[in-house]
């Protein structure tokens, strides 16, 4: 457990370290995740240590979400005020991305691509 | 009274507390639009005005919440080790999916926006707005955006794609596990990775995988579509 939660902070923070390299054009969490995939793909880590940590974070990401989701209080001034414009650009966009992407990617593999 | 609410240990129970009723009525009524995060949200909210406490105060105290993000966003690489053997052969078919999404996203909001006359700061606050926090909000205040607008949008679109995401593959008949992972991680960033892993492990981790590569492609095509169309 401690070793699982070790290694997740040791490649979070070699991802900020390459992130700070980099001038943050990449943040840090997700240099960490590419560093994490490919120590595991070379046999660096060990899968076992890490995978009850990483179990447990990733099927509960969604709760990491709501203090930034609480935030809302503090702008309703600004969604009250555009709120149309951002139901609007919301939903089509959101859909357009999902639409696109599976589509394509659902295609391809059909092609044999 | 407010001595007591206003400490690490209620707004962390108050967060963990209202997620887990809100996954609790979600199981229960099976209504997909109340999704556990919705619920919790504005339950804190309602409690948090209730007590007249500011945002800043709660920020604070459930900190470590926050920052859990960012680990379970680095655990995601161990998601997708596990999941190898799906991706292999898949490479340059995931890669241009995601680099299409990420352009579809970026135009459409700008040719919307400028549909219905909004402001060039919310334009730039608004292009990054499928693209995991950290990332997101770097973009935004890189291109003049409001960072703040940015977090809370980003948060919404996430909520709204895993709510909505399924329905949309369901009606356009995707099939393909890889499909409906990268998907829901290109357009709802990790709020679709949580839903996609319970769809399955290999979505869950194709939409971890499309998290990393949407936030990469994203901030190299923002620069690059503002110097064309702004």
């Amino acid at each position: 457990m401690i070793k699982g939660i070790t290694i997740i902070l040791l490649f979070y923070f070699l991802g900020e370290c390459l992130s700070f390299l980099i001038h943050g054009w990449i943040p840090g969490s997700v240099c960490g995740m590419v560093l994490l995939f490919l120590s595991l793909m070379i046999n660096w880590i060990n899968p076992h240590s890490v995978q009850p940590v990483a179990g447990a974070l990733t099927k509960n990401m969604a709760l990491f979400f709501v203090p930034a989701g609480v935030g809302l209080m503090t702008s309703f001034d600004l969604i009250s005020k555009y709120w149309a414009a951002l139901l609007v650009i919301i939903s089509i966009t959101t859909w357009l991305i999902i639409a696109v992407v599976g589509w394509l990617q659902e295609t391809m593999e059909k092609k044999n691509i | 009274m407010s001595d007591l609410i206003a400490t690490v240990p209620f707004m962390l129970l108050l967060t963990t507390g209202t997620y887990l009723l809100g996954n609790y009525i979600y199981n229960k009524s099976g209504i997909s639009i109340l999704h556990p995060i919705l619920i919790s949200i504005i339950t804190i909210i309602g409690v948090l005005k209730w007590f007249d406490i500011p945002y800043e105060v709660y920020a604070e105290k459930s900190s470590l919440i926050d920052f859990l993000l960012g680990p379970s966003v680095v655990a995601l690489g161990y998601t997708l080790y596990e999941q190898i053997n799906y991706i292999k052969g898949k490479v340059i078919t995931i890669l241009t999916s995601v680099l299409v999404g990420s352009f579809v996203g970026v135009i459409s909001v700008i040719t919307i926006c400028r549909l219905m006359g909004v402001e060039e700061c919310i334009i730039a606050s608004l292009e990054p707005k499928s693209v995991t926090t950290p990332i997101a909000v770097s973009l935004a205040s890189r291109s003049g955006g409001i960072p703040a607008l940015t977090a809370i949008v980003v948060v919404v679109c996430g909520i709204f794609g895993s709510i909505t995401g399924p329905f949309v593959l369901k009606t356009m008949h995707i099939k393909s596990k890889v499909a409906q992972g990268l998907a829901m991680g290109a357009a709802a960033h990790g709020l679709g990775t949580a839903r996609a892993i319970e769809m399955g492990a290999v979505e869950g981790a194709i939409s971890g995988l499309s998290i990393g590569l949407m936030g990469i492609m994203t901030s190299l095509l923002i620069p690059l579509l503002e110097m064309l169309f702004r």
